[in-house]
Order: structure tokens, then C-alpha cells, then sequence
């Protein structure tokens, strides 16, 4: 009897066990089949005029996509002039005087701010610049894609200029120097690696992201000629040209993809391998 | 305590303060960036309401169970979506629980020391990857898939429930739900993973010791304190679900109904803004498209308040519990 009761638990355990596997297969499965599907076929569709040139009509053969890789360039420039500002700041805020209600509250409204869905922040950017400008811009774009970018680099901040180990402060200001300056330059310069991580990490964030641009820098088909002026870039080219009927703009959004998942990919491996050396020092 | 607080004390000399002049000055411009988060959270809201008020004054509470949605003779109902947009995120919820608990459950428990980190990075991965990647594979690559052979497997095993039934597009809500749990579980498992890890290990210790099997220990040691934070993981994955945007779109369909099958078109809150705003000449149009978007903003603020507080009173409880 007993003896019974042990296998059933034991056969359960196991069963268990190979469930929770199973999951993690099933979960990587999508990853891998976009990383082949985006592979095999936008290979082929990448040449030397797809990176320098710019789209032609569906009829035509060839053309390229090179405004967007110029316009995803410039939007992600515009994105972190609004975003790395106020995230270092208001990070080194919570890090250094954060230790109270207020740091609390800032800190859950910016936990809470990044899981708010990017469509809001294209909705709030669209209704509060592009309707008062009256008009598209790669300056709107950029402030919807930098409002995004500020909680990630907000709570990194954080966490690396809190990883300083009091010691090295507590030396700097024992040779007179005030806690303003130690902070600019004897803190932040320990803790720049794990601050330029976060800005890493939240750019490949942005990059990808589709729907605030679509409200605010709307896409063109001409090469970047003004802020002021409708810009074009890799996600909203892909997004057109998938849902386009035809077959050779098709081809061309799995290239687009190719570029845009390799761009994303690389930076978060490179994030990745950045934030294992800190840790182990 | 800093090891500066005597500075800041409340007794200082005019020479002390002269000297910290820099240091208040410094203190108040990262206190002013930090409010200037705070002051965009009410800003998103201001914004959005003041811009809906013509649609809410026009259709009150009626816009919610409104069921049509006709912009030539300015009819205005939001119903149509909400039902896209929350059965498409509970076919993502019904799919991704049980997946990211075992992922969850396998990466904090099970798994050999030396792949537990490459995994969680590949788990990571699946949440690098553009939404709109995600839908160009799900459109091409998907949804193919899913009219011909899992939609005519369902309806052969499930054909006579409702649910079932239908023309099959293979685009239509369960496309969209699919697309949806497979953007949701890195979320999902990477918060309850954390979560389990944060179990303190005297709990499975105690449980070993009576001579509980893993599954044991993991059912009665860590489930069960992990419970809230777990709850707290899947609302982070249903606010993501909720506001999700372009893979949706282009799998689902976009066409406003309200129908059992999921074999049928329909159409999500965030769906009809994004392709619907640029047609929005007419002041009211616009004004009900933003009304959708002040709700959608609403509801997913609700739910990551409501899971960030589950998620850090647990965590902090077992900070307790460590010391």
C-alpha cells in the first residue's frame, strides 16, 4: 500500500517536471520560428540598394528602405534628448534622496507608467502636439518615443547609482568635496556602465515600437528633410508594406524585419553580457 | 543613514549652508525631473479627458453598452471593442497562465544551475521582439497555420459548442488571442519566477525534511506563499494584453461584431484608434476615438496599480521574512 502511494508520487513529480519543460519549449518555439522566418526570408530581400535607396511604387522592381533606417536613426536621437535627461535625473533623485514618500510614490508611478500600453502615448502625443502644430513630425515622434524610454532608464539609474558602495562617497566627501560634485563625478562615473545599460536597454525598447508613430510620425516616402516634417521608420514601413496586397512590398516588410529584429536582438545580447560583467566584479 | 546627514542637519552654521548652496541647488533640479513624471501621469490623463468631453457628453454611459458604431450617422458605441479587446485577452490569459507557471516553476526550481540563466534570456527575447514583427509571422506564417489545420482540428473535437463554428479565415479573435498569449508569457513567467524565487529556502527546506517530493514542495512551500505575487504577475500580463496594439490588428480582423465564434473577425479598443484616427475628420469622430483610448488608459492603470501593489507587498513581506 505504501509502497504504492510513493510511486504515484513519484510518477507525478515527474510528470510534473516534464510539464513545466514542456512549457518552456512550447514558449520558445514562436521565438525561434520568427527568428528563422525573419532570417530565411528577409535575407533575400536585403541587397545594397535596400539599405541606400528610397521605396518605389508596388509596380516598380527594386527600391529600398533607406529613409526608414535614416527616420528610425533620427527618431531614436530625438527620443533619448527627451528620455536620458529626465530618466538619469530623476533616477539619481530616487537614488540618492528617493528615501522617503515622495521617492516611493515617483518610483510606483513610473513602475505604473511603463506597463501603460504605447498606444496612450501616442493618443497623448498625437492630441497635445501634433493637434496644437497641426501637422506630423519627426519631433513629435521622438518626444512620444522618449516619454517611453524615461521609467527604464529611471529605474536603472537607480539601481546602479545605489550599487555604489558608500565608501567611495563617504572618501570623496572626507577630501572636502560637496555632495553635489561627488555625486557628478565620483558616483555617476562609478556607475556609468550600468547607467549607459539602462539607455541601451530602453532604446531597444523604442526601436521597435509601431503604434505611437504611427499617430505622430505618420511615415514618408522622401528622405528626413525637417523635424517639422512627417518622418519615416522601420516598423511603420514594415506595418505598411505587411498588410500591403503586394508581393514585392511583402518581400521587402520581411527585409525591413530582418534588419529591425537583428538591430533589437544584438542590442539586448549586448546589454546582456554588459550587465553579467558588472555583476561578477 | 547617508553619511552626510549631519550636514543636513537642522543646526547649521552660515558657512555650512553657504558651502551646501550647490548641493541644494543640485538636490531641487532632480527633484524637479522627478515631479516632471509625476506631472506627465496627470498630464496623459488631463489630455485625454478634455478631449473626450464632447463624446461623453453626447453618449454618457450609454458609449459603453452602446452596440453599433457608425461614423456617417455619428453613432458611437464602444461595445464592439471592449468585447474584442477583453475576449481576446482572456483567450491570451486561458493559454499563457498554465505555459509561464511551468516556465516559472521550471526556471526557479527545476532546472540545472547552469541553463537556468541562458533560458530566462531566451524567455526575455521572446519580449525584445517588436510587436509588429510578431504580427508580419502571425499574418504570414500564423494565421495559415491556423485555418488549415488548427481551426479544422477544434471544430472537429469542439464543433458542437459555439465557440467553434464558423467560416474559417484563419484570421478572427482566436488568431488575435493566440498572438497575444505568446507577447504576454515572458511577463507573466518572468514576474512569478522572481516571485518563487523570492520564497525564502527554509520554507522548501522544511518541507524536504518531511519528505516531500519536488512537486510537493513546490505545491506546498512555494505556490503557496507565491500565490499573491503570481496573481500580481498575471494582471501585469493582462494589463500588456489589454493595450496591445499591432499584432493584433493585423491578425484579428478589424471588423466590429460581436460573435461566440472565435473563428469570426473582430475588432480591439486599441485596434479601432490606430487605424480609425486618420479618417476622424469629424470633431465627434474623433472625440469617441479618444474616449476608447481614455478608457483603455483607465483600465490598464488599474490593473498595473493593483498588480504592482500585489507584487511589492509580497515582496517585502518575504524581505521580512529573510532577516
Amino acid at each position: 500500500m505504501i509502497a504504492k502511494r510513493i510511486t504515484r508520487r513519484k510518477i507525478v513529480d515527474k510528470l510534473i517536471a516534464s510539464l513545466a519543460l514542456l512549457s518552456v519549449i512550447i514558449a520558445i518555439i514562436p521565438l525561434v520560428g520568427v527568428i528563422v522566418f525573419v532570417t530565411s526570408k528577409g535575407l533575400s530581400a536585403i541587397n545594397l540598394e535596400f539599405f541606400i535607396s528610397l521605396p518605389k511604387p508596388p509596380d516598380e522592381i527594386g527600391g529600398g528602405i533607406g529613409n526608414a533606417i535614416q527616420g528610425t536613426l533620427i527618431l531614436i536621437g530625438l527620443a533619448s534628448m527627451v528620455g536620458i535627461p529626465i530618466g538619469v535625473l530623476s533616477g539619481i533623485y530616487l537614488a540618492e534622496f528617493g528615501d522617503n514618500k515622495f521617492g516611493s510614490l515617483v518610483r510606483f508611478i513610473a513602475d505604473v507608467l511603463s506597463g501603460v500600453p504605447s498606444i496612450i502615448m501616442g493618443i497623448f502625443v498625437y492630441v497635445a502636439v501634433v493637434l496644437t502644430t497641426r501637422s506630423f513630425s519627426a519631433l513629435s515622434g521622438g518626444i512620444a518615443l522618449g516619454i517611453m524610454m524615461i521609467p527604464v532608464i529611471m529605474r536603472t539609474t537607480e539601481e546602479s547609482v545605489k550599487l555604489v558602495p558608500n565608501s567611495i562617497r563617504e572618501a570623496s566627501m572626507a577630501l572636502g568635496i560637496r555632495r553635489w560634485k561627488t555625486i557628478v563625478f565620483v558616483v555617476l562615473s562609478t556607475a556609468k556602465s550600468g547607467i549607459i545599460t539602462g539607455i541601451m536597454l530602453s532604446i531597444a525598447r523604442i526601436a521597435g515600437e509601431t503604434a505611437p508613430l504611427l499617430f505622430t510620425a505618420f511615415g514618408s516616402d522622401l528622405w528626413a528633410t525637417g523635424l517639422n516634417q512627417p518622418i519615416s521608420a522601420l516598423p511603420l514601413v514594415i506595418y505598411k508594406y505587411a498588410i500591403s496586397p503586394y508581393a514585392n512590398w511583402q518581400a521587402q516588410a520581411w527585409g525591413a524585419a530582418f534588419i529591425l529584429v537583428s538591430i533589437v536582438l544584438i542590442l539586448n545580447i549586448v546589454v546582456r553580457f554588459m550587465a553579467r560583467g558588472r555583476y561578477r566584479r | 543613514m547617508p553619511p552626510s546627514s549631519f550636514l543636513f542637519g537642522k543646526k547649521r552654521s552660515k558657512r555650512i549652508r553657504k558651502f551646501l548652496a550647490g548641493d541644494s541647488i543640485f538636490k531641487n533640479l532632480t527633484l524637479i525631473f522627478a515631479l516632471s513624471v509625476l506631472a506627465l501621469a496627470l498630464l496623459i490623463f488631463y489630455e485625454l479627458y478634455s478631449r473626450s468631453q464632447l463624446s461623453i457628453n453626447e453618449f454618457g454611459l450609454g458609449f459603453l453598452t452602446e452596440i453599433k458604431w457608425d461614423p456617417v450617422h455619428q453613432i458611437f458605441g464602444a461595445l464592439p471593442f471592449i468585447f474584442g479587446t477583453v475576449t481576446s485577452s482572456i483567450i491570451a490569459l486561458i493559454i499563457a497562465v498554465p505555459i509561464s507557471l511551468g516556465i516559472a516553476i521550471y526556471l526557479s526550481e527545476l532546472s540545472p544551475r547552469r541553463l537556468r540563466s541562458p533560458l530566462s534570456f531566451m524567455v526575455e527575447l521572446l519580449a525584445a521582439v517588436p510587436s509588429v514583427v510578431y504580427g508580419l509571422w502571425g499574418l504570414y506564417v500564423m494565421v495559415p497555420w491556423i485555418r488549415d489545420s488548427l481551426e479544422p482540428f477544434l471544430e472537429s473535437i469542439l464543433g458542437f459548442l459555439p465557440f467553434f463554428q464558423g467560416p474559417k479565415f484563419g484570421i478572427g479573435m482566436l488568431a488575435g488571442g493566440i498572438i497575444l498569449a505568446i507577447m504576454i508569457i515572458p511577463t507573466i513567467s518572468a514576474v512569478s519566477r522572481e516571485v518563487m524565487l523570492a520564497v525564502p529556502d527554509t520554507q522548501r527546506e522544511a518541507a524536504f525534511a518531511l519528505g516531500a517530493t519536488r512537486w510537493e514542495v513546490i505545491k506546498i512551500a512555494v505556490l503557496k506563499y507565491a500565490k499573491t505575487g503570481i496573481f500580481g504577475a498575471i494582471l501585469l500580463g493582462l494589463g500588456r494584453a489589454l493595450g496591445e496594439t499591432m499584432a493584433v490588428i493585423m491578425v484579428i480582423g478589424n471588423r466590429p461584431q460581436i460573435s461566440l465564434s472565435l473563428f469570426e473577425p473582430a475588432y480591439t479598443m486599441s485596434g479601432v484608434i490606430a487605424s480609425e484616427y486618420i479618417e476622424a475628420t469629424q470633431e465627434l469622430y474623433l472625440s469617441a476615438l479618444i474616449e476608447i483610448g481614455l478608457l483603455l488608459f483607465i483600465i490598464t492603470l488599474m490593473m498595473n496599480i493593483f498588480a504592482r501593489l500585489l507584487v511589492w507587498r509580497m515582496m517585502r513581506m518575504f524581505r521580512g521574512a529573510k532577516e
